[in-house]
């Protein structure tokens, strides 16, 4: 059919897929912090997504070694729980981070990107569990793996809540 | 004033989100870093890896300042982070200081929190566990 491409696509994300990572990922990192540090799509599933934190020297953890800080790995896995929770909710609803632990279990490679992949295993009313890991290229060889709670903002009566 | 170490208190990452040091108090440096651009999450706020990122640059910058006290030398690798966020970051600036909790041999255990316009409100505080290699590790 010689369709309008634009037109067929919106129609096809009203009628299947409300949240999609790969088509929301470039318009979420496109600015502000996930813009700085420069995250990309890279793949997910029904209830998991995976972003890839480009290699950058201007991100080392200490001068001499060429090494990904921790900082950026931290970062990037609270954008893939997000999404992985987007995704998993199958729509975009503001959320908070409330907790996030990080377990740094290797360096990365020097000069290597880090993908970041994280699972949402669970959602209630108000809150969002997920879990995951950080690799450098061999998803079986993780650098760092975590765990974090979000809340969802919204619904409920105003208040302040937790986040970022 | 009292003389402070010379000591390299903030990492290639951490000047370019834009953290500095703030001032020192009792020995032990407070950083900051203002509400730019780089650290923003969903508009007008913090994004929560940005205020992560404070902390753990805070967290390795009163371990520093420890080491350097005791004239120790170490090569610091995070062994893990476990950050709670307590309030929204709002736009302006953020500050952040660490204490050692427990100062090992090989290991350093760390707390510290984050707090904007009022002190005694944190927006976030962290846990960290901090290995220290020898020099040449």
């Amino acid at each position: 059919m010689a369709g309008n491409r634009t037109l067929s696509a919106l129609s096809t994300m009203s009628e299947q897929a409300a949240f999609d990572p790969k088509t929301a990922t470039p318009f979420l990192t496109s600015r502000g912090h996930p813009g700085f540090l420069g995250m990309r799509y890279s793949d997910h599933g029904n209830d998991w997504v995976e972003l890839e934190l480009p290699w950058r020297e201007d991100l080392i953890g200490d001068e001499g070694q060429h090494v990904l800080a921790s900082g950026p790995i931290l970062s990037l896995m609270d954008m893939a729980s997000g999404l992985a929770i987007w995704k998993a909710m199958d729509k975009f609803q503001a959320i908070a981070t409330l907790d996030l632990r990080v377990d740094y279990v290797r360096p990365a490679r020097e000069g290597a990107a880090v993908f970041g992949r994280s699972q949402c295993y669970r959602i209630t009313r108000s809150a969002a569990f997920v879990r995951g890991l950080a690799h450098d290229g061999d998803v079986d060889d993780p650098v760092a793996h975590i765990q974090a709670v979000f809340m969802k903002i919204g619904g409920g009566p105003k208040r302040e809540l937790p986040g970022g | 004033m009292a003389e402070h170490p010379d000591i390299a208190l903030l990492t290639p990452y951490a000047r370019s989100l834009g953290i500095e040091l703030s001032e020192w108090e009792d020995g032990v440096p407070v950083m900051q870093v203002e509400f730019v651009e780089a650290v923003e999450g969903r508009p007008e706020h913090f994004h929560g890896g940005a205020t992560g990122g404070l902390l753990e640059t805070a967290g390795y910058a009163a371990l520093r300042a420890e080491l350097a006290e005791r004239e120790r030398d170490a090569v610091l690798k995070p062994i893990n982070i476990t950050v709670q966020y307590l309030s929204a970051g709002k736009s302006q600036a953020s500050f952040a200081k660490g204490r050692v909790t427990k100062l090992g041999r090989r290991s350093a255990n760390l707390t510290v929190e984050a707090w904007q316009d009022d002190r005694t409100r944190p927006i976030a505080t962290a846990v960290m566990n901090v290995f220290m290699g020898e020099p040449e590790d």
